[in-house]
């Protein structure tokens, strides 16, 4: 099960939390990703936070832009008193959402300066190369095609904790991160534990290099889409796989 | 005790895969799955349980709006299309998503007559599926009283 100390099993009082805006989160693990996941779907919301616990990252689930921002802190001048509380690893965001788009969203972001570097992933129902093409553009990290599945946040997951910023802003797979999911029999994936490895997170600077980060070969291979073919896996799936091309990174101007 | 255990999982899994097999679920599903485990066996009843909250909230709003002839709000029946399009797709039940992908369509032209037949259809879909997964549910609840594990099942 996942480590990540929250309730694993969903209650209903607590499926409603979420669906109200999950605003009040109790006070974070610094060792723990904290992950904030955008989507007025109740049903996508709550599946997103299970994919997210069940590899290990602590998840605050809000229906909406404006709660995001709100829950950052961005809509307003409020001072950053909270900041500690407000550590997020991670942004997740549905595409397609009333009010504020999740493109909307990620523009308010990387407009911030206390969240720019957060890095923004985008989550829509449809493969529209002109859309997915402006949000990495605008400074999105990724893109998920809906719906999103296991293998994909584990990716997330990945990239998160062993990104290796190297100056010229080229992020490479470590050995471990590379090998596509196929369909498992196993229920319970037993993810890695949250990575002793994590970046120290204080708002906006780079992290520091793990000594695996430091060590990896170059002769590994350099970051490449192949993997594009585990977001359409799906045989009932339509075919078009999802073009992506990974941007620099933002905050590396 | 074992025998039936035994035959409680063969049943289980028999009848999974017949829901994959005749379209009522797809590859999402199986994902859900993999979701469970001891310490939450009831996640993927609880997500298709507000899935079809969702239906039925969806489908009655959107009734409303094709209500009149003469008025319908066809941008708040594309709207509840889009969604139920959405969470369907989400929670792996296929009928439902196929038949929203034809609602819309007929949102798109603003064919009300299309819109009501698709409406009654995605009705009877999401109930049958509600149907269906009850009886999945409650053969997963015998194997655990009977004290088994639940089958991996595989599809594909």
């Amino acid at each position: 099960m996942a480590s990540d100390g929250g309730v694993s099993c969903l209650r209903r009082s607590e499926m409603m939390s979420v669906g109200i805006g999950g605003i009040d989160s109790p006070p974070l693990d610094v060792d723990e990703v904290h992950v904030l996941a955008v989507d007025d779907s109740l049903v996508d919301r709550i599946v997103i936070e299970r994919l997210l616990r069940i590899t290990s990252c602590k998840v605050t689930a809000v229906d909406s832009g404006w709660r995001a921002l709100e829950f950052l802190g961005i809509d307003n001048e409020k001072a950053s008193a909270e900041l500690d509380r407000l550590k997020v690893d991670l942004i997740i965001t549905d595409y397609c959402m009333p009010g504020m788009t999740g493109y909307e969203l990620l523009k308010k972001i990387k407009e911030s300066s206390s969240f720019r570097q957060v890095p923004v992933v985008i989550m829509s129902s449809e493969n529209v190369i002109t859309r997915i093409d402006r949000c990495l553009e605008e400074g999105a990290e990724d893109f998920l095609l809906k719906p999103v599945k296991l293998a994909d946040v584990k990716r997330l997951r990945n990239y998160l904790t062993r990104d290796v910023q190297v100056s010229n802003g080229n992020k490479r797979k470590l050995p471990e991160d590379s090998p596509p999911l196929t369909l498992s029999h196993d229920s319970s994936d037993s993810s890695p534990p949250p990575s002793t490895l994590s970046p120290d997170s204080s708002d906006s600077s780079s992290p520091p290099l793990s000594p695996v980060e430091i060590f990896s070969s170059p002769l590994l291979s350099p970051l490449d889409d192949e993997d594009d073919d585990v977001l359409t896996s799906s045989p009932e799936s339509t075919p078009s796989p999802v073009r992506r091309q990974k941007m620099r990174s933002p905050g590396l101007d | 005790m074992n025998t039936v255990v035994a035959k409680l999982q063969r049943q289980f899994q028999d009848y999974l895969v017949s829901l994959y097999q005749q379209g009522f679920l797809d590859n999402q599903f199986t994902e859900l799955r993999k979701l469970q485990d001891e310490g939450t066996p009831d996640f993927v009843a609880e997500v298709v349980s507000l899935f079809f909250d969702d239906c039925s909230k969806l489908i009655n709003s959107m009734s409303r709006s094709l209500e009149r002839p003469e008025n319908v709000d066809f941008k708040q029946v594309d709207s509840g299309v889009h969604q139920l399009k959405g969470s369907s797709s989400s929670v792996g039940a296929r009928r439902v998503k196929n038949v929203c992908i034809s609602f819309k369509e007929c949102c798109d032209v603003q064919n009300r007559e299309g819109c009501l037949r698709c409406l009654q259809q995605v009705d009877y879909e999401y109930k049958m599926l509600k149907t269906k997964l009850q009886d999945l549910f409650n053969l997963e609840k015998q194997i655990v009283q009977a004290g088994g594990a639940i089958p991996q099942v595989n599809i594909n």
